[in-house]
């Protein structure tokens, strides 16, 4: 058995009295080795030597189910019928899974449980080395004087300066290269306070793209709605980003439930339908879970809660802002027109959203 | 045969033959219309009256209490006039109504009345008012909807509150969207046709009965195919697998490390 500690009386944490320099605790010592059933009983140990192989068998079997999941099973488009190709994919995963599992568990398991009764157990103790010496510190100390000494830069300030120069403009690029992600002229942060409503866009239904009219909403109705001149863009990312900022739902409420407006939106809605951006104002979840006699807009991420009653405004929840309403009307042929684009961007927060619009369409 | 074609040409045939035309046409049109005043001494709904009367009788027994002597409505429960047949059918047939006791939302149950009381109340209820009727058994056949169609139109509509699953999740107050598994066709029909609870209302002008079968045919084929691998969990997603893993699955782990680290006996 080795001794505990080290040698240097200048390492170690010293306790107790204070004056005798030694530990708190005399080094107790291990504790006295204890023969395992293993060790003394040969039929523990022909059982342990039974149980490890076992392990590995399980490994085996697991390693085998593996390859009756991946090549016995038929595969799942080789069957007519959708639903019994669904079962022999079930089957297929389950046996891929759990053999995979049992054949990585079972050598592991078997490895650690040998080990643990069988192999030899004599206990060993590995000494810690100093931790640092007076020694090593005065070599440290000397590396660095002759690194000083060696450049010459107390001498040479010009190489000095020069040197922390170019160290300070090396990260630059960097900092512009980062900048260029922002791309404020090509990415345009003011599309950000636009979307595809304005004056006259009908609002149609998502995903069918056929136009609603009032008589088709009746009371406690609700409907996912996207502006019809969508469709109209080409590219599929494009739409996709420009459908993620006009998504609105629609609903219609006994118009004796809505609460008074605030001036200047007496004519947003038509006779009880409202419409309003399904985007969170926390951080942009969509909000389309719709209560219809509470009048509640649950947003399912962080629980804001949101009365349609009063104009969207935030009754529960971390969002800031009521959410944006679309101001709607009714066209000459009866079908569901937006009035405008929203009146503030819709969604969350970002950097630029407090500024002043300068084609002044928004309020700061 | 031969005395008749002998007669084909003669002057009056033509008119004969008019006259057996008209004949023909008036008879088959006042057998018609006798059809139809046959059935318009029924309700529009093509309840008779016989039903009317059991279902009023019923009514005012058992459901009367909460929702007034004519249905109008009372502190207790809502008016049922203009409601429909499917409303009846929804809320009687899945024993959400008559209410066991009132809270956030009527609970689900096993049904008090019987198919035949059932319409019979539906018949009763429908008399008082027009609402949505009881869907035709074609939009209820999911041999012939679409389901991949069905469940865009689910994701859309339909999987914020109920899960992408169809499982069902919470909403504010106590309230919750109940899971979809498992529930007749009519039932997921008159859901959308008559919005009950707190659901909102998916009218035909809305969703047409054709978009509102494929929705059907997408539950009712993920609910036959199952799970693709493994336990589902209950379809929570992250909720319940996240459960496991950090309760069961650090259980283990830790566990494992305990046994690592013992002395063998």
């Amino acid at each position: 058995m080795a001794e505990h500690g080290n040698g240097d009386s200048t390492a170690v944490v010293k306790a107790g009295d204070g004056t005798s320099g030694g530990y708190a605790i005399d080094n107790p010592g291990l504790p006295p080795h204890r023969p395992r059933l293993a060790d003394v009983d040969e039929k523990a140990a022909k059982r342990s030597e039974r149980q490890v192989a076992a392990m590995f068998i399980v490994s085996i079997i697991g390693t085998l189910m593996f390859f009756v999941g991946y090549f016995a099973v038929a595969r799942m488009d080789q069957f007519d019928d959708y639903f019994e190709g669904m079962t022999a994919l079930r089957v297929q995963n389950t046996l891929i899974g759990v053999g995979t599992a049992l054949a990585m568990l079972g050598i592991g398991l078997g490895i650690v449980h040998w080990a643990k009764t069988l192999m030899p157990d004599h206990e060993v103790t590995e000494a810690r080395k100093p931790l640092r010496t007076e020694a090593d510190r005065a070599e440290a100390e000397e590396i660095v004087t002759g690194i000083i000494e060696e450049t010459q830069i107390k001498r040479r300030p010009l190489l000095r300066n020069t040197m922390i120069a170019a160290a300070l403009l090396a990260p630059l690029p960097a900092v512009v290269l980062f900048r260029d992600l922002d791309r404020t002229e090509d990415f345009g942060v003011e599309r950000m306070r636009h979307s595809l409503w304005d004056e006259g866009v009908r609002l149609v239904r998502d995903p069918t793209g056929t136009p609603i009219r009032a008589s088709d909403l009746t009371i406690g109705s609700a409907m996912h709605v996207i502006p019809e001149n969508l469709r109209e863009i080409e590219s599929h990312g494009d739409r996709l980003a420009e459908k993620a900022k006009a998504v609105v739902l629609l609903m219609r409420l006994n118009p004796d439930d809505l609460k008074e407006p605030t001036p200047g939106r007496e004519d947003w809605g038509h006779d009880g339908i409202i419409a309003c951006s399904k985007v969170c104002t926390h951080v942009g979840c969509p909000v389309a879970l719709y209560e219809r006699h509470t009048h509640h807009l649950l947003c399912p991420c962080h629980q804001s809660t949101f009365d349609a009653s009063e104009e969207f405004k935030v009754t529960f929840g971390p969002a800031g802002r009521p959410l944006p309403q679309l101001p709607i009307t009714v066209d000459d042929e009866g079908f569901l027109i937006a009035r405008s684009d929203f009146t503030e961007p819709v969604g969350p927060t970002y950097w630029e959203r407090g500024h002043t619009d300068p084609e002044g369409d928004f309020p700061a | 045969m031969k005395a008749l074609s002998q007669k084909r040409r003669h002057p009056f045939a033509f008119v004969a033959l008019l006259l057996l035309g008209l004949l023909l046409t008036g008879g088959l049109y006042a057998a018609a219309t006798t059809v139809n005043q046959a059935q318009a001494s029924n309700t529009p709904d093509g309840f008779s009256s016989e039903q009317v009367e059991e279902g009023e009788r019923l009514f005012v027994a058992n459901c009367a209490t909460c929702h007034g002597m004519n249905a109008e409505g009372s502190d207790a429960g809502p008016s049922l006039v203009g409601v429909g047949a499917a409303s009846v059918e929804f809320q009687v047939g899945t024993g959400r109504m008559p209410m066991q006791m009132q809270g956030p939302q009527a609970q689900q149950k096993p049904p008090q009345f019987n198919e035949e009381q059932t319409t019979q109340l539906a018949a009763y209820v429908a008399s008082l008012g027009a609402g949505p009727g009881i869907p035709d058994d074609e939009w209820l056949d999911v041999d012939q909807g679409d389901p991949a169609r069905g469940g865009e139109l689910f994701r859309i509509n339909c999987a914020m509150c109920h899960n992408a699953a169809g499982a069902g999740g919470a909403l504010t107050e106590g309230k919750y969207a109940p899971s979809l598994h498992g529930v007749d066709a009519v039932h997921i029909y008159t859901a959308m046709t008559t919005g009950p609870q707190n659901m909102p209302v998916f009218n035909d002008a809305n969703i047409p009965p054709e978009d509102k079968r494929d929705i059907i045919a997408f539950l009712k084929t993920y609910e036959k195919q199952g799970s693709p691998g493994g336990f589902s969990l209950g379809f929570l997603g992250p909720v319940s697998e996240g459960l496991l893993i950090w309760t069961l699955g650090l259980a283990l782990l830790v566990g494992s490390m305990v046994w690592l680290t013992s002395r063998s006996s």
